[in-house]
């Protein structure tokens, strides 16, 4: 071997080392800051993950765009979704008196609310747009309590890094990081256009995540859980979304 | 037959003529290696975006204009195509199977390879005099009595002379110009426009379009230009000679009077 190629040898080898090393170092820093989604170890990871890293930096704090009262949709349109449940039929008879939120994990005082305790934390509207990821959309007034009020309540612990949702329907299950957990316009939403939440659009009681596509926002929420490792939750992707294909980010 | 036609169009002087000048012409490629690679990641991104997009339309293929469009409200039109939610009313008696989930991550996933190779070769190209040199056209081509010969010569599906083997005519570069600065900016645009979470923190991106369902059907009709604009592009690399057009492409060389010949 010449002194050339061995020269060039060490100099690509130390480019390499370097190369790797900063790649790790990116890696460990974007998991330190909570920039890569959950289901990052698919095939499209790479997309998945720049698109949740560059979002979450660039919009951490803003708002969703909120549109004038006239803007409101005419009709807000109710997607098709799986039959209601056994147990959905029974509260809904009631008149959703016994309706439960039942909050547990990392909190300081597990809690299980009723609608009428929901309603006794402070009440906000937004009118904002849901966009399904199908690409058809409607701008509705959603009426609900923003989510931190709830967390506060609780007290969540400061090891707490995504808030798990579930529906009714237990395989109807979603998360988010603490960004949008916190963020003043994720509603736990149970009123729309000035009445009660239609069922059809999520009533009772519905999780309402603006910057996100609608399937984020789940309907029908009665369980949700604080906690520090997402692992714990289905097979490990965050959300059931991304076992069925679709992606647990869904700002875009 | 055609073939042999093309050898009798005189050559320009730049056209090596021995084996030597085989050399000079590897030292030179007709494309840089740049514009090459980045042509090729383009090119696969281009029908990887075009698989996924149908895949996204077919789930609801509808569109409006405004910021909000459903199926309670009028379209302002329909594609006459089966649907892949039975949401969606066809007229076909059939629902698609759902292929929505990896279609989009596809799609977002290859975007980002497009613009940052888009980035790449925006960045290079203002550095290297590749849009000055190779695309702005002159301004003596820029004539209407020029463009028209060079139209009509297009209309004729002539086979293009030598000289262009070794740069684009004036209709060329102001197509792609036309591509690379304004259709690409557009469809990334439109596409930035239909995210909730980017429209948040640069509300102009969609309000500018006029809303989101409005940016939806831009980002549709801005994805048929460029796909008719590769179709063209397509029919024209196989007028111009499929073999050499790929090959300037693939390794950058033109073919020499003497390899045309056998």
């Amino acid at each position: 071997m010449t002194d050339l190629s061995r020269r060039k040898l060490l100099i690509s080898g130390v480019a390499a080392t370097a190369g790797v090393a900063s790649l790790g170092v990116a890696a460990r820093l974007a998991q330190k800051y909570g920039l890569i989604p959950p289901d990052h170890g698919s095939i499209y990871g790479l997309g998945e993950t720049l698109t949740y890293a560059t979002q979450r930096l660039l919009t951490k704090h803003s708002l969703a765009r909120e549109f004038r009262r006239d803007q409101i949709s005419k009709r807000p349109l109710a997607n098709e979704m799986p039959p209601l449940t056994d147990a959905f039929k029974h509260l809904q008879s009631g008149g959703f008196a016994d309706w439960r939120l039942t909050v547990d994990g990392l909190v300081d005082r597990p809690a299980s609310f009723s609608l009428a305790q929901l309603k006794s934390y402070p009440c906000h509207s937004q009118i904002t747009q849901l966009a399904c990821e199908e690409g058809w959309s409607y701008i509705a007034e959603w009426i609900g309590t923003p989510l931190l009020h709830v967390l506060d309540a609780v007290g969540i612990q400061p090891q707490a890094r995504y808030i798990v949702y579930i529906s009714i329907d237990p395989d109807w299950w979603e998360s988010i990081d603490m960004a949008d957990a916190l963020h003043p316009q994720t509603f736990l939403a149970y009123g729309m256009n000035g009445g009660d939440l239609p069922v059809g659009n999520g009533g009772p009681l519905r999780l309402r995540l603006p910057r996100q596509v609608g399937y984020k926002s789940v309907k029908f929420v009665t369980h949700m859980t604080v906690t520090d490792n997402i692992k714990k939750f289905g097979k490990g992707l965050g959300s059931a979304e991304p076992e069925a294909g679709y992606a647990w980010y869904a700002g875009i | 037959m055609a073939r042999l036609e093309s050898v009798q169009v005189p050559l320009p002087d730049c056209v090596p003529t021995s084996a030597a000048a085989i050399a000079a012409t590897t030292a030179s490629p007709r494309h840089s290696a740049l514009v090459r690679v980045t042509h090729w990641i383009i090119t696969l991104c281009f029908f990887a975006l075009l698989v996924s997009g149908f895949e996204i339309v077919i789930s609801h293929p509808r569109f409006y204009w405004g910021e909000t469009g459903n199926v309670l409200t009028t379209p302002l039109f329909q594609l006459p195509i089966p649907a892949s939610r039975s949401l969606v009313e066809t007229g076909y008696n059939y629902v698609l199977p759902d292929q929505n989930g990896w279609s989009r991550s596809l799609h977002f996933q290859t975007a980002w390879i497009v613009v940052l190779t888009g980035l790449l070769y925006l960045v290079s190209g203002a550095f290297t005099g590749h849009f000055r040199k190779d695309l702005l056209p002159n301004k003596s081509d820029l004539s209407w009595r020029s463009l028209s010969t060079t139209i009509a010569s297009h209309l004729r599906f002539a086979r293009p002379g030598a000289a262009e083997a070794w740069s684009y005519n004036p209709l060329q570069r102001l197509s792609y110009l036309f591509v690379i600065f304004v259709l690409f900016p557009l469809v990334i645009w439109s596409g930035l426009a239909m995210s909730l979470a980017f429209v948040s923190a640069f509300p102009a991106t969609v309000t500018l379009l006029g809303g989101e369902q409005s940016a939806r059907t831009i980002h549709f009709f801005v994805s048929l230009a460029l796909l008719l604009f590769v179709l063209v592009h397509i029919v024209m690399i196989c007028v111009a000679g499929f073999k050499r057009r790929m090959r300037a492409m693939i390794t950058g060389a033109v073919a020499t009077r003497k390899e045309e010949r056998s």
